[in-house]
C-alpha cells in the first residue's frame, strides 16, 4: 500500500533523510519510532505530498507522491502533528467543513468514525479550541477520517496527551485497521511500538531496523539486566560505578531503574550484586530482564555511533 | 461547487467570531472617513494673528476690522513695539504678525503707497502661504473698493471659479482618498492575513493534503472579503454624501464597476503578499508599509502628484490608488462617463490580471 524507495532529503545543508526504504502493507498498523528530529515527519510530509524528496521514489496505493499528487489527496487522511483544525470552530463545525471538502457529507462515513466522535459528540457545539489535549486528538482523527480515506497517516497523534487517552487512541487505530484502513503512525513513545503489526525505528534519518516489535526484541543477543535502587541520588553514583565495571557493554537510566547489557557469560546478576555492594551501594536489586524495543533502540543507536 | 461554498461559509464564520475583525471592517472605515473628513482639513478658520500699528490711524484700523471680521482670523494680541514679534512666535500661538508702517494714511494720501509687513510661522509652510494670500487677498479688495473711483492704469482682474467644488471643500478631496485606503486596507490586509493565519495554524497543511485545488482556496478567501467590501465601499459614498455632501455626479453603474475593479484589484494584491508572508505579523507589514504609506502618500490622496519630484511622480504610477481616485473624483464630482475614465480602468485591469497572474503561479501547492 505503501511503498518507499531509498528517499533521500535536505533542508539546505541539514540532511533529514539519508536513504529511506520501507513498505507497508494493506491493512496493516506500521509504526515510525524515533527521538525528536530522527526524520519521522519528514518522510510523513513526502507520503501526504507536502514535500518533494530529494532522490528516490514514493507510492502512496500505486500512485508517485510526486507526478500523482492530486490522485493522493482524495485518498490518504492525514493529521499533521501540531492541532491544525479551527479552534474559532465548533465541534461540529470542524468535522463538517472537512467532510465538504472532500465532498462527502458527515452521514456518508459516519460508521467510521462512530465509536470516535461518540465520544465528543456531547461537546459538538463547543469550539474546537476549548477541547481536552485528548478530545482534540479524537476530533482531529475523526476529521482526517471522515472521507473514509485508503491510507491513514498520523503524526505524533499521543504526543501531549494523557495515558488514558493514549490507550484509547491505540485501541481506536487498532479498530480502524480491522476496518481494512492502511494506518502509518509515529511516535516518540517506545512503549507504542508494541501496539504496531510491524515497527521501523528511525534515527537522524536512516532506519535502524524494520520488523515487527516481537522480532525486534526477540533479536536482542545480549544479557540484559534491570538494577533497581532505592534513591535518585543512588541512581547516579551506580550509574557513574556500572560504567567503570569490566565486562560491561551499556548503562542507561530507565526511570527509576538502570538497565546495563553484557555479552559475557561470566557476568550474572551476583557478579553485579558484589560489584557495586563492594562500593558502599547498599539496599540494591539487580534481575535478569527481557529487552524492551527502547533497548533494542538503545543497543542499535550505539551500533550506529561507532 | 459544494467544496466553495462550504469554504466561504468557513470563512463567514472565521469573520463573524472574532471582534477584531468585526471592527477593522465595519468600525474603522466610518472612523477613518469622519477623521479625514472633519479633522484633517486644510481649510483655515479662526488662525491667531497679532498685529503691531506703529501708525493707528483710520485706514489701518479699518483694514484691520476688515481682515478680523474674514473669518480667517482671530486677534490674539496688539503689539507695541517689534522686540515683541520674535517672542510671541516662539510661543507658538500666534501663526502671523501684520505690522503697520509709520504714518500708514498719510503716506497712502500723499505717495499713494503705503508699507504692510506680514510675518508668517513658516514652519508650517502651507499654512502660513494660504493665511498670507487670505491676508493679501483682504488688503486689494479693500484697496481696490477704497479708491474706486481713481483710475489705475490698466488692470487685469481676474474672476476666479472653482469648478466642481465651488466651497472647496476638504471632504471632495478626502472622501476619494478614504475610499481608496479603507478599500485597500480591507481587502488587501484582510485577506493576506487570513491567508497567512492558515499557514500559521497548521491548517493550511490539511487544506493542501485535500482534494481543494488553489482556485478554491484563493476564491473562497476572496469571496466574503469582496462582499464585505462593497458593504464598505456603499456605507463611505453614502457617508460622504449624506455627511459631507460629496456628490455622485456619474453614473451609478459606473462607479459601481470601477469600485468592485478596484477591491478586485486590492483583494489579488493581497494574495500576492499572502504567497509570500508565512505569518501573520509579516503579512500584516508587508501590507501595512507596502501598501498603506504608498496609497497615502503616493496615490495624490493627501499630497499633489504634481508637487512631487520627478522620480516619485513616476513611482506614483505604478500606484493602483492613483488610478482609482483619480477616476472616482471624475466620476462622482465631475460626472464623467467611461469615455473618460477608460484609460484608469485599463490600468487597473492589467494591474489586478497581473497580480492575479502572479499569485498564481506562486501559489504552492505543498510546503516549498
Amino acid at each position: 500500500m505503501i511503498e518507499v524507495g531509498n528517499i533521500e532529503k535536505s533542508y539546505g545543508k541539514q540532511k533529514a533523510l539519508k536513504g529511506i526504504s520501507l513498505e507497508v502493507q494493506k491493512g496493516e498498523l506500521f509504526g515510525l519510532i524515533g527521538p525528536d528530529g530522527a526524520g519521522k515527519t519528514t518522510l510523513m510530509r513526502i507520503l501526504v505530498t507536502l514535500l518533494l524528496p530529494d532522490r528516490g521514489y514514493a507510492k502512496m496505493d500505486g500512485l508517485d507522491v510526486v507526478s500523482d499528487f492530486r490522485k493522493i489527496r482524495t485518498l490518504v487522511g492525514y493529521m499533521p502533528g501540531r492541532f491544525s483544525l479551527y479552534q474559532d470552530l465548533t465541534v461540529e463545525e470542524n468535522l463538517q467543513f472537512f467532510a465538504t471538502v472532500f465532498g462527502g457529507t458527515i452521514e456518508a462515513n459516519y460508521h467510521l468514525i462512530r465509536d470516535i466522535y461518540s465520544q465528543i459528540e456531547p461537546f459538538k457545539n463547543r469550539l474546537a479550541g476549548k477541547l481536552s489535549g485528548g478530545m482534540k486528538q479524537k476530533l482531529a482523527l475523526s476529521c482526517s477520517l471522515i472521507h473514509a480515506p485508503k491510507i491513514l497517516i498520523l503524526d505524533e497523534p499521543t504526543t501531549g496527551v494523557d495515558a488514558v487517552s493514549r490507550k484509547e487512541f491505540w485501541e481506536m487505530l487498532n479498530k480502524l485497521r480491522h476496518k481494512g484502513i492502511t494506518i502509518l503512525v509515529s511516535t516518540p513513545y517506545m512503549d507504542e511500538a508494541n501496539l504496531c503489526d510491524r515497527v521501523a525505528l528511525l534515527q537522524n534519518g536512516t532506519i535502524l531496523s524494520i520488523d515487527t516489535p516481537k522480532n525486534i526484541t526477540a533479536g536482542f543477543s545480549k544479557n540484559l539486566f534491570g538494577v533497581k535502587v532505592e534513591t535518585t541520588t543512588q541512581r547516579f553514583e551506580c550509574v557513574g560505578l556500572l560504567k567503570e565495571m569490566q565486562g560491561i557493554d551499556s548503562v542507561f537510566s530507565f526511570g527509576e531503574s538502570i538497565h546495563i547489557t553484557s555479552n559475557q557469560p561470566a557476568i550474572q546478576e551476583i557478579q553485579v550484586t558484589e560489584y557495586l555492594n563492594g562500593r558502599g551501594q547498599q539496599g540494591i536489586t539487580v534481575e535478569r530482564i527481557s529487552a524492551s524495543i527502547e533497548d533494542v533502540f538503545m543497543e542499535l543507536m550505539q551500533n550506529e555511533g561507532n | 461547487m459544494n467544496q466553495l461554498l462550504g469554504f466561504v461559509k468557513k470563512e463567514f464564520t472565521h469573520i463573524f467570531r472574532d471582534s477584531r475583525t468585526m471592527i477593522i471592517l465595519f468600525g474603522i472605515p466610518i472612523i477613518q472617513l469622519m477623521l479625514f473628513g472633519y479633522v484633517i482639513t486644510t481649510e483655515i478658520k479662526d488662525a491667531r494673528i497679532a498685529i503691531l500699528d506703529h501708525s493707528n490711524d483710520n485706514v489701518t484700523r479699518e483694514l484691520t476690522n476688515k481682515i478680523l471680521s474674514s473669518g480667517y482670523f482671530r486677534l490674539e494680541d496688539n503689539l507695541q513695539n517689534e522686540h515683541q514679534i520674535d517672542p510671541i512666535f516662539k510661543k507658538g500661538d500666534v501663526k502671523q504678525v501684520i505690522v503697520y508702517e509709520k504714518d500708514f494714511a498719510q503716506k497712502l494720501e500723499r505717495e499713494g503707497k503705503a508699507n504692510i509687513q506680514v510675518i508668517a510661522d513658516a514652519s508650517d509652510p502651507n499654512t502660513a502661504q494660504m493665511l498670507y494670500n487670505y491676508t493679501n487677498g483682504i488688503v486689494q479688495d479693500y484697496t481696490k473698493k477704497k479708491y474706486a473711483g481713481f483710475a489705475i492704469p490698466v488692470q487685469i482682474k481676474s474672476e476666479v471659479r472653482m469648478l466642481y467644488n465651488e466651497n472647496m471643500v476638504g471632504a471632495f478631496m478626502y472622501v476619494p482618498g478614504t475610499m481608496a485606503l479603507i478599500l485597500m486596507l480591507i481587502s488587501a490586509m484582510m485577506t493576506s492575513i487570513t491567508i497567512a493565519r492558515e499557514k500559521e495554524m497548521g491548517t493550511m497543511e490539511i487544506l493542501l493534503v485535500s482534494p481543494l485545488k488553489a482556485s478554491h482556496i484563493i476564491l473562497g478567501k476572496v469571496a466574503p472579503y469582496l462582499l464585505l467590501s462593497i458593504i464598505d465601499a456603499v456605507v463611505v459614498v453614502l457617508l460622504g454624501n449624506m455627511v459631507f455632501g460629496v456628490p455622485i455626479r456619474g453614473s451609478i453603474v459606473v462607479l459601481a464597476f470601477l469600485v468592485v475593479l478596484y477591491i478586485t484589484m486590492a483583494l489579488s494584491l493581497g494574495i500576492l503578499i499572502s504567497t509570500v508572508a508565512n505569518s501573520q505579523q509579516v503579512a500584516l507589514f508587508i501590507s501595512g508599509f507596502a501598501l498603506m504609506l504608498p496609497t497615502m502618500l503616493l496615490s495624490g490622496f493627501i499630497f499633489p502628484i504634481e508637487n512631487m519630484p520627478v522620480p516619485l511622480q513616476i513611482l506614483s504610477n505604478l500606484m493602483p490608488p492613483r488610478w482609482f481616485i483619480d477616476a472616482l473624483k471624475q466620476v462622482m464630482l465631475k460626472g464623467n462617463g467611461l469615455e473618460y475614465i477608460w484609460p484608469n480602468i485599463l490600468i487597473l485591469c492589467t494591474m489586478t490580471v497581473f497580480f492575479l497572474a502572479l499569485s498564481i503561479k506562486k501559489f504552492r501547492f505543498r510546503l516549498e
